[in-house]
């Protein structure tokens, strides 16, 4: 077979490529088999609520690049959700930039619990946060009595919206004001991996920790950084949340942290650190939604969607692992051919 | 630094120090817990000491310790099993679907008998998926687990919409709730199940390899062993344990739901760690693991007794498996202490 | 201090070293030692393991401390406290065995490292480091694609990158680890020649490698340590492996040759016209019972490949593999063993044994079969084998139930030759079964070796040193290429004839 000589840019990120044309294949076998699908409506609405997770995501983007992983940051956003709500009574009201500090410092606080675990007593990140995900979540509810909280201060639950008009059908639609704050979560992170000197040091200690500690890096930021990160994104993903929640539930986020893993590995990040971008995580976590909006409209259960999802993962995971040229010559080894 | 070329025999070892080493320093730190915790909530509260007491660990434990069974050879291999709930409730479902099928509450033991041995195959066919993916392609379990575990519980919640199924016969109800000879019969299932697992890792090739593979993949693979098969297996067998345990708990609460023991991974993982388990592999004992159950068990019990809610039990569980993480670390930086003296 | 070259005209040494001393917990690692590096030269530093090499370096780089009374000197002036931030400010740069480098990175990140260092942020010039690299890399005559990830290139190139990257860190003094040992020949040479140029640029490169011939040939001096303490500083001009070994282990080696004829004994392996594309073509080749042929040719010849198709792990396009006049089909390296074919990995440490396991546990896993009673494993048996084995073959351990970790290299190797014995072997393929062992126990391998071919196994032995399959094998197989191009008995040519041949 002739290799094309594909642009340098596609050559380069071959995850990201495959998950455009993946992608772009959805959204045209969508808008051919619904016309609901194509429209401004669906599309914002697509954005608005696909904002908690991408800004989830892009935190624990950065985690897996530093060669770790934590599957408590869900429950961690649930605590910083409760927290905030509490202190904002107290101080009766706020506004988001209050709101925004308090979730940061309480999320950063939660994350740096994890990286203290993991870097003092050499604890694999999977195991501290088995852990915490339990301490957290089991301190949640054992303190909130599982009761949710629907007094919260008018600038948070009441719909801000971006841009707004009105449709030929007389319904409104528009994006939210979420959508914003996904996008500046969305360019911090690009900043900091792509742009930033402690970004390059992320990758690098993710992708050989020894060689890292050689060349002096600080190995305690690393590990600070990069779940103090997602702590923080956590907090901010978790206020947003209750934004379209419009109220405080315990347990609302549980079991969001394994979709949101799903999207980001699909995204092209590696459970064994040093590889991922924000555009592979946008990718993903749009794959994953686009593909449910479009079992939504199909009418399909929305119970087949967990299943649909689960096992392309499995697919996704199991091709991306053995590449076919791998595979061939493995198969050539023991066979002979 | 030459090598001495005079053979050295092994020393003799005196009578005390020989039944130590054959006990094991792991499982004696563990019956020393063991007692610990008896007697804490013993004082605590007088109903701690009781029949009562020692029959609801005793219909609790199985459940999860055939859960810590299907997860322990994986993580002896190096690896994890995340999916070991939803493949037991799935299990569970295949037999309430074989039963339903069959008359529902008026099924014969013939169908309860067919639809046990398609729970476990179920559950092994799992394992057959997630094997060969991790051992052919070197995806890492975590994510093939995980990926299997959202599969299944997308799939259980499709079948099931989300319900609870019940509707059994009623002679299911002592294999949950009966007692042989003073011992209920759960636990009588799990005693089984931890003679047999321990016969098959010390004493068969399968699970000789078991430890090998942990340790060092592919010196074992050097060495002559189908490290590949052999991974594959390990993964059935953990799905085909989880078909017990799902088998149990539908006989132990008569319903099937697809969520049932969410958070039960987490306490699998603790007591494997804590009875000794190394998490990158190649160490651990069925037996230590077995009693660090059992001190969990304990332990939720006696917080149960005190009135203390099931997640406050969670949060703690939580906090001993760092604590455990940390007497680790910690021993073995008084090791290192030592050997740099 | 011991130099045995009188320095006519002593320019002042980039790096100088005086009492240098080290002790971990009651080890002496090193004993009162100097050392010098001149400016623009090419030097080594040999020795045993242990000897001390990387503990020098390490004081050099000021990871550790030496004693009070030591003296460091750089360019003249003394340094009260070297540090890794001294050390890579005065231009020292280190580089490893294992590279150190980033495989997911592009060969620019690499190289440019340095410049994402440190605590406090700021945004990274991509251009600048882009621009950089392809600076640095056309100066040392390299053409890589510097946005390409270095996962992408091969151990050679990489081992440029490294390079490359002490470069951007203006290095005066480079010390490289045992940079020669996973290439081939003609990567070596482009890696000679880059060296000899950065010297002729005044940049001075401190070699430590145990492949003497290229010691002897790269560098101008070499300084020689041996149980923590400076032999001396001998010039490499006139020098030879024999005298640099002796040097090295205080020992004299009166060797002769073991070449005996077996022309009477049955054959035990026959390779007949075996082909596998890219690794080795149409290579026969006999071994009888008791013999021992060795199989020699610089990495990249095909050997090891070789090895592992008559093992079972590499299935030959073409040709056949006989044992005892039956042609074997492997589709496996369980097919070999069962047919009586045993592989020392030359990668002991990753391959042959399993680190953290016990003794006993590594020594049986060939042969869990021949411990069962009734399908399930026998502990007496089970110890009863080791036990005998470990008599056998004189290990030294602790307890069967230590780990093989706390053996020395060279009881680690008896181990792993224990472990194909209890197999029952009719051929054993030993590859490079001294790499890792020290020098001086060297010999009680190859006497093992020979006790072996003795009792009538056959024996492939693999090496890439000349003079141990020269001394220890009744037929040479030079391989080149992947082809076997000769082949020699060591009655009728001499060792360095040999060596010539072969490093040609």
């Amino acid at each position: 077979m002739p290799s094309l000589r594909l642009p340098k840019l596609l050559r380069a990120n071959p995850t990201e490529t495959w998950l455009i044309i993946v992608l772009v294949a959805i959204c045209l076998g969508l808008s051919l088999s619904s016309d609901k699908f194509f429209t401004i409506a669906n599309l914002f609405n697509l954005l608005n609520t696909s904002s908690t997770n991408l800004i989830f995501a892009v935190g624990l983007l950065v985690v897996l690049i530093a060669g770790g992983i934590d599957i408590s940051f869900a429950v961690a956003a649930s605590v910083v959700q409760y927290v905030v709500a509490v202190a904002l009574l107290r101080i009766g009201g706020g506004d988001w930039l209050i709101g925004i500090g308090l979730a940061a410092i309480a999320g950063i606080a939660l994350g740096a619990v994890n990286a203290a675990l993991i870097h003092y007593f050499r604890i694999i990140s999977i195991v501290v946060t088995i852990a915490t995900f339990n301490i957290f979540f089991g301190l949640l509810m054992f303190f909130t009595r599982g009761v949710s909280i629907y007094n919260l201060p008018e600038w948070w639950t009441h719909r801000t919206m971006l841009i707004e008009f009105q449709q030929a059908n007389g319904n409104w639609t528009g994006l939210a004001l979420p959508v914003a704050i996904m996008a500046i979560c969305v360019v911090a992170t690009w900043v900091l991996i792509r742009h930033t000197s402690i970004g390059r040091q992320l990758y690098a200690f993710g992708d050989n920790p020894e060689g890292a500690r050689r060349l002096g890096i600080n190995i305690a930021a690393m590990h600070f950084i990069a779940f103090g990160w997602l702590g923080l994104m956590a907090g901010i993903g978790g206020l947003v949340q209750v934004h379209y929640a419009q109220e405080v539930v315990p347990n609302a986020l549980i079991g969001r942290e394994l979709d949101v893993l799903a999207a980001v590995v699909l995204g092209g990040a590696r459970l064994g650190g040093g590889r991922g971008t924000v555009l592979g995580c946008i990718l993903g976590v749009f794959l994953v939604s686009v593909t449910q909006n479009g079992l939504n409209l199909l009418g399909i259960s929305p119970y087949a969607f967990k299943m649909i999802i689960g096992a392309i993962i499995l697919i996704a995971i199991t091709l991306s692992n053995a590449p076919l040229g791998r595979m061939v010559a493995a198969l050539r080894q023991r066979s002979g051919t | 630094m030459t090598d001495s070329l005079a053979p050295t025999a092994a020393p003799k070892r005196s009578l005390p120090r020989r039944l130590f080493a054959k006990i094991g320093a792991e499982n004696i730190g563990l019956l020393i817990a063991l007692v610990v915790v008896i007697a804490f909530f013993g004082t605590l509260s007088p109903r701690f000491l009781s029949m009562a007491t020692f029959d609801s660990v005793a219909f609790q434990l199985p459940e999860l310790g055939l859960l810590t069974l299907a997860m322990l050879m994986p993580i002896i291999a190096g690896g994890i099993n995340l999916a070991v709930t939803f493949t037991a409730n799935l299990c569970g479902l295949t037999l309430a679907w074989v039963l339903h099928a069959n008359g529902g509450p008026d099924a014969s033991v013939f169908a309860f008998l067919l639809g046990s041995v398609l729970a476990v195959g179920v559950g092994t066919a799992s394992g057959f998926v997630m094997g060969p993916v991790i051992a052919y392609t070197g995806a890492h379990p975590i994510l093939v687990t995980l990926s299997m575990m959202i599969f299944l519980r997308g799939l259980g919640e499709f079948l099931t919409r989300g319900a609870d199924i019940s509707g059994f016969p009623e002679f299911i109800q002592p294999l949950g709730h009966g007692s042989l000879l003073g011992v209920p019969i759960p636990l009588l299932i799990l005693i089984a199940a931890v003679i047999v697992w321990h016969i098959m890792m010390t004493r068969t090739r399968l699970g000789f390899s078991n430890y090998m593979v942990g340790s060092n993949i592919e010196a074992t693979r050097y060495s002559g062993i189908p490290t590949r098969r052999v991974i594959t297996l390990i993964y059935a067998l953990s799905g085909a344990m989880c078909g017990i345990a799902g088998i149990i708990m539908l006989s132990r609460f008569n319903s099937v739901r697809v969520g049932h023991g969410e958070s039960y991974v987490l306490i699998t993982v603790l007591a494997c760690f804590l009875g000794g388990v190394n998490p990158f592999g190649g160490f651990g004992k069925v037996v230590s693991v077995f009693l660090a159950l059992i001190i969990l068990q304990l332990l939720s019990s006696g917080l149960n007794l005190l009135g203390a809610s099931q997640h406050l039990a969670t949060a703690i569980w939580g906090i001993m498996l760092v604590g455990i993480m940390i007497l680790r670390w910690a021993a073995g930086q008084l090791t290192f202490l030592r050997i740099t003296r | 201090m011991n130099f045995a070259v009188p320095m006519e005209e002593s320019p002042v040494p980039v790096l100088s070293l005086s009492n240098v001393s080290v002790t971990f917990g009651g080890v002496k690692a090193l004993q009162d030692v100097g050392f010098e590096v001149l400016q623009g030269e090419v030097q080594c530093i040999a020795g045993e393991n242990g000897s001390g090499k990387s503990t020098l370096i390490k004081v050099i780089t000021g990871v550790y401390q030496p004693q009070p009374g030591a003296q460091i000197i750089f360019d003249g002036k003394p340094v009260e406290t070297m540090s890794p931030a001294v050390a890579r400010a005065a231009g020292v740069e280190v580089i490893w065995q294992d590279l150190a480098l980033f495989p997911e990175m592009t060969v620019a990140e690499n190289i440019g490292i340095r410049s994402v260092l440190g605590n406090v942020p700021r945004l990274v010039n991509h251009g600048a480091m882009r621009a950089t690299a392809e600076r640095l890399l056309a100066r040392l005559g390299a053409d890589l694609d510097v946005d390409a990830p270095l996962r992408t290139f091969a151990i050679a190139q990489r081992q440029i990158v490294a390079i490359a990257r002490a470069l951007a860190g203006d290095a005066r003094i480079i010390f490289m680890d045992e940079p020669t040992s996973s290439l081939t020949q003609s990567e070596t040479d482009l890696l000679l020649n880059i060296v000899r140029s950065l010297a002729a640029e005044g940049i001075s490169i401190v070699f430590v490698s145990h492949r003497l011939a290229e010691v002897l040939e790269i560098s101008s001096r070499v300084t020689v340590l041996r149980d923590g303490k400076l032999v001396g500083v001998f010039p490499t001009a006139g020098m030879t492996q024999s005298r640099l070994t002796e040097l090295m282990t205080g020992k004299t080696f009166d060797q002769g040759v073991r070449t005996r004829d077996h022309s009477a004994s049955p054959i035990v392996l026959a390779v007949e016209g075996l082909t596998r594309a890219g690794d080795y073509e149409d290579v026969s080749l006999t071994i009888r019972r008791g013999e021992t042929v060795g199989l020699t040719g610089l990495l990249g010849a095909g050997r090891t490949e070789l090895a592992l198709s008559i093992f079972g792990m590499l299935r030959p396009d073409r040709g056949r593999i006989l044992l005892n006049g039956t042609a074997l089909d492997l589709r496996s390296n369980r097919d070999a063993i069962r047919a009586g074919i045993g592989y020392l990995s030359e990668d002991r440490l990753a391959l042959g044994l399993i680190q953290p396991q016990s003794i006993a546990d590594n020594m049986v896993i060939p042969v869990l079969d021949k411990i069962l009673d009734r399908g399930l494993i026998s502990f007496s048996k089970k110890d009863e084998l080791v036990a005998r084995w470990i008599d056998d073959l004189a290990i030294k351990i602790g307890l069967p139930t230590d780990a093989i970790s706390t053996l020395s290299g060279g009881n680690q190797q008896r181990v792993a030759i224990a472990k194909w014995l209890a197999v029952g072997l009719k051929l054993i393929i030993l590859d490079a079964p001294t790499v890792g062992v020290d020098v001086g126990a060297r010999a009680g391998i190859f006497e093992i070796v020979a006790r072996l071919a003795a009792d009538g196994l056959a024996i492939l032995l693999i090496s890439d040193e000349v003079p141990e399959v020269y001394f220890n094998a009744d037929r040479v197989l030079h391989m080149a290429a992947g082809r076997i191009v000769a082949q020699y008995d060591p009655r009728s040519v001499s060792l360095s004839d040999l060596e010539a041949a072969v490093y040609a």
